[in-house]
């Protein structure tokens, strides 16, 4: 239970910083924000690399495949995603005709 | 979890991708700072999975190179083929993964205390361990169904409208709650062996919740919906964070929360409406019932040909496109961008108003216009632009409606009464770019249309705009 606790505290205050950094972003980057942050909850791959590390039973085995793909999705997608329409937002066009 | 893993190393990779992870998203304040925010991010992460590999002790490698490979495949070929008027899809999707990921990382959590009868801390399912795993896996069942109903309406393979039964909230409730009283079971059994029906009962009644409470959302919350879908799968990872007593998913699990959860509310507040009465509400289905908020009541209009809006916008001095879903539908943006060039090459200023709600997902018309080569400068928030209506010459609407609808502002009984909007009838002119007289979303006619000031021009967005750009140019 303790640990939990322990848990938790780095939970909220985590909550916290979220908040704080994310109230900074401005609309425009709102799109962006939301497919890096995809790219960033991605991080769940840790969780699935450390279940389908495991020796296991056949079905543990198949979910754990599946975990590891939709989560390695996740980063890759996510990250390139976020790269590609960051890429486009200039702060002015550059040679106008 | 099995290895138990207490390396002073792996933990301290983890507290470096947790940092870089929040120095990424500070970065995103600014669009001159967000690239390399992202990339300070994925160097995050790449820290984080090296270190899990390395250090964790993984036994059956084949399991993860099979997933890794799959996975990269197709995450590269999706984020480099979808086309930036898809993005709400793909968002919701990649969303999707994210939650089932976390669902399925609790089940085979789960399935491994129950082979080994403990974990490897010497107990069996403790009742924090277990009451993290049965909410992560709800939690991420629900986000993913969710995410894929979310997608399939999105990429309009079934409707936009909201779908709504006789009961429906009674069923979602009655399936909710069998879905918590499930998890209560299994928590306080937490001895093993234990049966594993009630565990997949439970997942089954939490992935059909997930397909019950989006169905009745229509197109035009999916902002809202999209925002609260990736808060879910936030607390789905920070809670399998919490189940496997890793602090790097707790962490990034918190952050993602964070910003859903924001971006939720910073929605539902552009559309003055609660989160409650966005998922209840079943918003847009006014008109399929209503005959009275019908599209069929007649309005009063005046259409215009292409060649006078094409003259009045290039004698203007100030011109602010109002862009909406039906810029993206008709991929107008890059004919929109053409059009303000040639009115910027004549001296009219060009400015864009962007509603917090516009489009499927927060900041969508941003992207858009960025992709058409539209300086960000340009484009104003809503509070930003209101006050220059009135000096404005032309507002030209481009598949937009409901956020110009003046009855929000002064017809109490309207249902977008209250929602903020932009002042587009206090501009010297109004030209609307509409595809038929079809009501807006909200299935209320909007009074804009019969102010003396605005003029209607029927087409589709994108061949209307081309048409303005040669008709200015001959101007």
């Amino acid at each position: 239970m303790q640990h939990l606790l322990a848990e938790l505290t780095v939970f909220i205050l985590a909550v916290f910083v979220g908040f704080e950094v994310i109230s900074k972003v401005p609309t425009t980057l709102h799109t962006p924000l939301m497919s890096a942050t995809n790219a960033i909850h991605g991080i769940v791959l840790v969780g699935a690399l450390l279940v389908a590390g495991a020796a296991f039973p056949p079905l543990g085995a198949v979910f754990s495949i599946v975990a590891v793909m939709l989560a390695t999705i996740n980063v890759v997608g996510g990250f390139a995603v976020t790269e590609r329409m960051l890429q486009m937002f200039k702060p002015r066009t550059t040679v106008k005709k | 979890m099995t290895q138990a893993v207490t390396s002073v190393w792996l933990d301290l990779a983890y507290l470096i991708t947790g940092i870089l992870f929040i120095l990424g998203l500070r970065y995103l304040s600014s669009p001159a700072t967000a690239r390399m925010g992202n990339r300070i991010a994925a160097v995050g992460m790449l820290i984080g999975l090296l270190a899990t590999l390395l250090g964790s002790g993984i036994v059956s490698w084949w399991i993860v190179a099979l997933g890794v490979v799959l996975g990269t495949l197709v995450g590269l070929f999706s984020a480099l083929r979808v086309k930036m008027t898809a993005m709400p899809q793909m968002v919701a999707l990649f969303n999707g993964a994210g939650g089932g990921a976390a669902a399925l990382v609790s089940t085979a959590d789960f399935l491994f205390v129950m082979e080994n009868g403990g974990t490897a801390r010497g107990i069996a399912l403790s009742y924090d361990q277990g009451v993290t795993i049965v909410l992560s896996a709800i939690i991420g069942s629900v986000s993913f169904a969710g995410s894929i109903i979310a997608f399939l309406k999105l990429q309009e393979v079934m409707t936009g409208r909201p779908i709504t039964y006789v009961g429906q909230q009674v069923v979602n409730a009655v399936i909710a709650l069998s879905a918590v009283a499930l998890a209560a079971f299994i928590v306080t059994l937490h001895g093993s062996p234990e049966p594993l029906w009630p565990f997949f009962t439970m997942l089954a009644a939490a992935l059909a919740l997930g397909v019950l409470f989006v169905l009745p959302i229509g197109g035009a919350d999916m902002p809202v919906i999209i925002s609260l879908l990736n808060s879910f799968t936030g607390l789905a990872v920070a809670l399998t964070g919490l189940a496997l007593s890793n602090n790097v998913l707790i962490i990034s699990g918190a952050l993602v929360g964070a910003s859903g959860t924001l971006l939720t509310i910073l929605m539902g507040r552009a559309m003055n409406r609660s989160l409650a009465n966005v998922l209840f509400g079943a918003f847009g289905a006014v008109s399929a019932t209503s005959p009275a908020a019908g599209s069929g009541a007649a309005q009063n209009v005046r259409s215009a040909t292409v060649d006078d809006v094409a003259t009045m916008l290039a004698y203007a001095g100030q011109v602010i496109v109002v862009p909406g879903y039906g810029m993206a539908v008709a991929q107008a943006q890059h004919s929109v961008k053409r059009l303000a060039d040639e009115l910027e090459k004549r001296g009219v200023t060009v400015k864009y108003a962007i509603h917090p709600v516009a489009g499927r997902m927060p900041g969508h018309m941003n992207v858009l216009l960025a992709e058409a080569n539209v300086p960000y400068p340009a484009l104003y928030d809503m509070d930003d632009i209101n006050p220059e209506f009135p000096q404005t010459d032309v507002a030209l609407v481009i598949g937009a409606n409901d956020v110009t609808n003046p009855a929000a502002r002064n017809v109490a009984s309207s249902p977008i009464y209250g929602m903020p909007i932009l002042d587009v009838d206090k501009a010297s002119n109004v030209v609307v770019l509409k595809r038929s007289m079809r009501s807006g979303f909200a299935g209320i006619n909007n009074p804009l249309y019969e102010m003396p000031n605005c003029q209607l021009l029927f087409g589709d967005a994108k061949a209307s705009v081309d048409d303005l750009v040669a008709a200015v140019k001959a101007a």
